[in-house]
């Protein structure tokens, strides 16, 4: 229960930090903390505007979506604690998991039939296609370093004392930021802040949805990052410690890494769309050399 | 009366098709195949009980009197096949009713080498020695090829056909040779010779001979070429038993020379393993560039087939490492992703089948908004389709989970599977999202959105005996994917035959691992449940309005504005440079063309790289040289006899000379 605790708490403030850091950084005093989640709050509560042209699937798509990003939610281990759900290749369901939430996510769009949702539909297949890869590599080496292939396996038998995972554990740290990025279609593969819908990836798949759906939507786009900075605080949970200062430190990553993600995006610029995948692709292969540095440190390469 | 006597009287039964009017054709064609199916499936059960049923024919099946052997793996494919068959059956009547017009003498060839194709695939997968096999195997092919032309009088239905006929004789040629040698080294027929051949001799060659033959069938990259042809052609019912079932009998034949192995297991599963990675990687890449809906489910069959044998290479490499749980992952899910497979990809085929009698095109780019108009059909295809991407929970993900489960667990046993192995996570992972990048563009293209052309106007729901076989297929999907945890018993010991020598696995390995999995999954769809009754609740207290979609300030959209299959693919194609094969048909306007009058269009196809360099550039090059022959073709009858006075003379001066 712990995780999922934390996990929600800390994902209810992530989208307000996030925006506070880029006001502050770019000298304004911005909405408060809760503003996001509040906007969310109030679009749960309103009625919805459809298309003519959308059928059920329109309907169903955002809740599936959310219902797998939150299902998600429950795999996710607290250091040597395991999660809600936990069993023997778990991750790999919790991969698939987010697949089929995109899966729909992509039908959602294409069912509205304008070519701006069709062009944010064929970029988040593309991106997700794209990104998997570095996922499933990086928990493969985990995997393979560990000799378990669920997530409490891994992180239970992640020990940073030695030098060698300390520097697995940035790597990881390194992709994991990325990856949300990329699967929230942040910068620097899309910038919410434009307001251009041709430039964008999820802002303009979500341009037919309204009310109660869009603002599953919205949750489950702060759920992810939430998921994301508790696999990364996981990395970098201190063993041996009383649990509410384990708490702390993992509230803490969490909100370090919305953080990040407000200064990454006050100080980077977008890529050119043609030449994201090139970038998305690079992260398959820092994966790989996660996988090669592994090898190396358990002696099977040398 | 034995059982197999009953199996010989249908047999001899079939031939009645042809003496009954049309419209008791079909229904005697199934009863048929029902009572087929009974004799077969009772069998199958009575050999996953425990020992090996064995037969003997009655009747001689080519001059030997042969025995119908059924062994577990034998048993696990006569249930695909006869449930593939009977959808395929139940599915025709309704689809062969827009061929109405045609005469009677064409539905009784046709369904009477229907049933003929599933009493071939029975004997396939049960006759052991070498020549009946080759029979049964032969009688497949040319089965398969009178179903493919049904509408023979389109001339390219003919020659796409013929194609294939051609195909299939070069992988008879391949399987002959392997057979011949076998019997030629070893003296036994069939099968069975090759557990004296693979003690005394090498097994790579023959291995990658019956590799090659079987894999024409089953449609490796790059022996796949008539899988794209044919599949198209045929009509749906029978590209569905085709893909979903008959391609399999590859599978059976290279799962069957593979148990047969007791050495050199390594290189052969690296060769496999990588054979079968690329094959998924380019079969649902090219699948993504294909306008007509069902090529791009033929290329998803070498996807699949691909998948399979990923599956067959774990098998392989973790009986090298002499792991048993790897050898398992690896082979139980290489044989639940065939039967996986029959499932989702027949009910792919039918769906496909449905629009295409209701819309009378296949080309995704004319189609849309078919949610509206065929609810059923629509729902069954997504279903299909989130099963075929290995989407969790239906059964595709299942074999998936267990393939992954393979390849995780074999990367930290020594640095060559490591990255082995790694290459092949990032192939079947790419391949995973190169799918659902298909299905979300097929599904979105074909059923989402508004129409994109005056052909879907009438189209309305299909028949009621069109849906039926649809249905069927869908509830062992589902069963396969919540029920796994209990069906993995059966498939496990299916994957036991292929356990390394001497290895003391415990009788339940690999399915422990699932009962957890399965128990997930019903909790998800719990909670999908729980949210979608809350969104319901929540959606009567508010007010819902309807307009037209946002069309971001411009108001007159039209259904020309959105995505076509062409500009989903685009992206992608931009990405892969040339090898993706396809190529545009513009002509651009020029810089002093101020005011263009010239009616332009814009037309991409895609073609196959691979079938251009293996398959059209050889047999253009040997046709070129054939014809340099033709000189001698003269047509008068003193040069015919004046070349056969040459031969007897070369012959009678080349036994002198051997005398000598």
């Amino acid at each position: 229960m712990i995780p999922v605790a934390l996990i929600l708490l800390t994902s209810l403030l992530f989208p307000g930090i996030v925006v506070k850091v880029k006001a502050l950084v770019s000298g304004r005093k911005g909405p408060g903390l809760l503003q996001p989640i509040l906007d969310i709050i109030r679009l749960l509560r309103k009625g919805n505007v459809y298309s003519n042209t959308t059928s059920s699937i329109f309907q169903i798509g955002p809740t599936i979506y959310f219902a797998t990003i939150l299902f998600c939610m429950f795999f996710i281990p607290f250091g040597d604690t395991s999660g809600l759900i936990s069993f023997h290749g778990d991750l790999l369901l919790f991969i698939y998991l987010l697949g089929l939430g995109k899966f729909f996510l992509i039908l959602n769009a294409l069912d509205a039939g304008s070519g701006f949702e069709g062009m944010g539909a064929n970029r988040e297949a593309l991106y997700s296609m794209l990104v998997e890869p570095a996922f499933i590599i990086l928990f493969g080496t985990f995997s393979m370093m560990a000799g378990y292939d669920s997530f409490y396996g891994i992180f239970a038998h992640w020990h940073l004392t030695s030098g060698s995972y300390f520097v697995l554990s940035l790597l990881a740290a390194y992709i994991l930021i990325q990856i949300a990025m990329i699967e929230n279609s942040r910068l620097p593969v899309d910038d919410p802040k434009t307001h251009l819908e041709l430039t964008m990836v999820h802002e303009v798949i979500v341009l037919d949805n309204s009310g109660f759906d869009l603002g599953l939507m919205l949750l489950a786009n702060a759920f992810k990052f939430g998921i994301f900075g508790a696999l990364i605080a996981n990395f970098i949970l201190p063993e041996h410690q009383l649990l509410w200062i384990r708490a702390l430190i993992f509230i803490g990553v969490i909100f370090l890494f919305a953080v990040i993600v407000g200064l990454m995006e006050s100080f980077r610029a977008r890529l050119k769309m043609e030449k994201n995948p090139q970038f998305i692709l690079t992260l398959s292969s820092i994966a790989a050399i996660a996988f090669l540095v592994a090898l190396i440190i358990s002696n099977k390469l040398l | 009366m034995k059982a197999v006597n009953i199996f010989e009287a249908i047999t001899v039964l079939t031939v009645l098709i042809y003496f009954i009017p049309v419209k008791w054709k079909q229904p005697l064609c199934l009863m048929l195949s029902l009572l087929l199916s009974a004799v077969t499936t009772s069998w199958a059960v009575e050999s996953f009980q425990g020992e090996v049923v064995v037969h003997h024919l009655s009747m001689p099946f080519w001059f030997h009197s042969s025995l119908l052997e059924i062994d577990k793996l034998s048993a696990f494919f006569l249930i695909v096949i006869n449930f593939g068959s009977l959808t395929s059956i139940l599915y025709s009547r309704g689809y062969l009713k827009m061929y109405e017009s045609k005469a009677s003498q064409d539905f009784s060839l046709h369904y009477f080498f229907l049933i003929w194709l599933q009493i071939a695939m029975i004997l396939v997968v049960s006759l052991h020695e070498g020549l009946p096999f080759l029979v049964a195997w032969e009688i497949m092919s040319i089965s398969s090829f009178m179903l493919v032309i049904f509408e023979s009088e389109k001339k390219e239905i003919l020659n796409t056909g013929i194609y294939y006929l051609i195909q299939m004789h070069v992988a008879l040629f391949f399987v002959l040779a392997a057979f011949a040698l076998v019997e030629a080294k070893t003296g036994i027929s069939g099968f069975d010779g090759l557990v004296e051949y693979f003690k005394i001799y090498p097994p790579i060659p023959m291995y990658l001979l019956f590799f090659a033959g079987f894999g024409i069938k089953a449609g490796f990259i790059p022996l796949h070429s008539w899988l794209p042809h044919a599949h198209p052609a045929a009509p749906s019912h029978i590209s569905g038993i085709m893909s979903g079932t008959m391609i399999k009998m590859g599978i059976y034949g290279i799962l069957r020379v593979t148990s047969f192995l007791t050495d050199n297991f390594m290189e052969i599963g690296t060769i496999v393993l990588i054979v079968s990675t690329i094959s998924s990687v380019f079969g649902v890449f090219f699948a993504i560039f294909q306008h007509d809906l069902k090529k791009m489910l033929a290329y998803h069959s070498i996807e699949n087939i691909g998948i399979i044998g990923i599956g067959i290479g774990i098998g392989l490499l973790g009986k090298a490492l002499d792991n048993s749980m790897i050898c398992l992952l690896g082979f139980s899910g290489a044989i639940l992703h065939v039967i996986n497979h029959s499932l989702f990809k027949s009910l792919l085929f039918y769906c496909a089948g449905s629009v295409y009698n209701q819309c009378h095109t296949r080309d995704v780019n004319e189609l849309g908004g078919l949610i509206k108009k065929m609810p059923a059909t629509s729902m069954l295809f997504l279903f299909a389709s989130v099963a075929i991407c290995g989407l969790p929970p239906l059964n595709g993900f299942i074999s998936e989970f267990l393939i992954y489960k393979g390849f995780l667990s074999g990367l930290d046993q020594n640095i060559y599977t490591s990255i082995l192995f790694l290459g092949g996570i990032f192939g079947l992972t790419l391949t995973g999202g190169l799918a659902v990048f298909c299905f979300t563009k097929a599904f979105g293209i074909v059923f989402l959105g508004a129409a994109r052309s005056k052909k879907t106007i009438n189209a309305h729901e299909v028949a009621s005996s069109m849906l039926l076989p649809k249905f069927l297929i869908a509830i062992p999907i589902v069963v396969i994917g919540f029920g796994s945890f209990a069906l993995m018993p059966i498939i496990e010991g299916i994957a036991r035959m292929y356990l390394p020598t001497g290895a003391v696995a415990p009788t339940n390995l690999v399915s422990p691992l699932l009962q957890p999995l399965s128990l997930t999954l019903g909790v998800f769809i719990l909670l999908l449940i729980v949210l979608l009754a809350w969104r319901a609740q929540q959606q009567k207290s508010v007010s819902i309005a309807r307009g037209p979609t946002w069309g971001c300030g411009y108001p007159a959209l039209t259904p020309e504005h959105q995505y076509t299959s062409t500009t989903f693919a685009d992206s992608l194609k931009n990405l892969s440079l040339s090898i993706s094969g396809v190529k545009t048909h513009y002509h651009p306007i020029d810089k002093d063309d101020i005011f263009p009058s010239e009616k332009r269009q814009y037309e991409t196809h895609q073609e196959d790289e691979l079938e251009k360099m293996l398959i059209l550039k050889p047999s253009h090059l040997l046709m070129t040289v054939m014809l340099k022959f033709t000189v001698l073709r003269s047509g008068k009858i003193q040069h015919y006899i004046l070349y056969g006075l040459g031969f007897i003379l070369i012959v009678a001066f080349l036994t002198i000379i051997n005398a000598i």
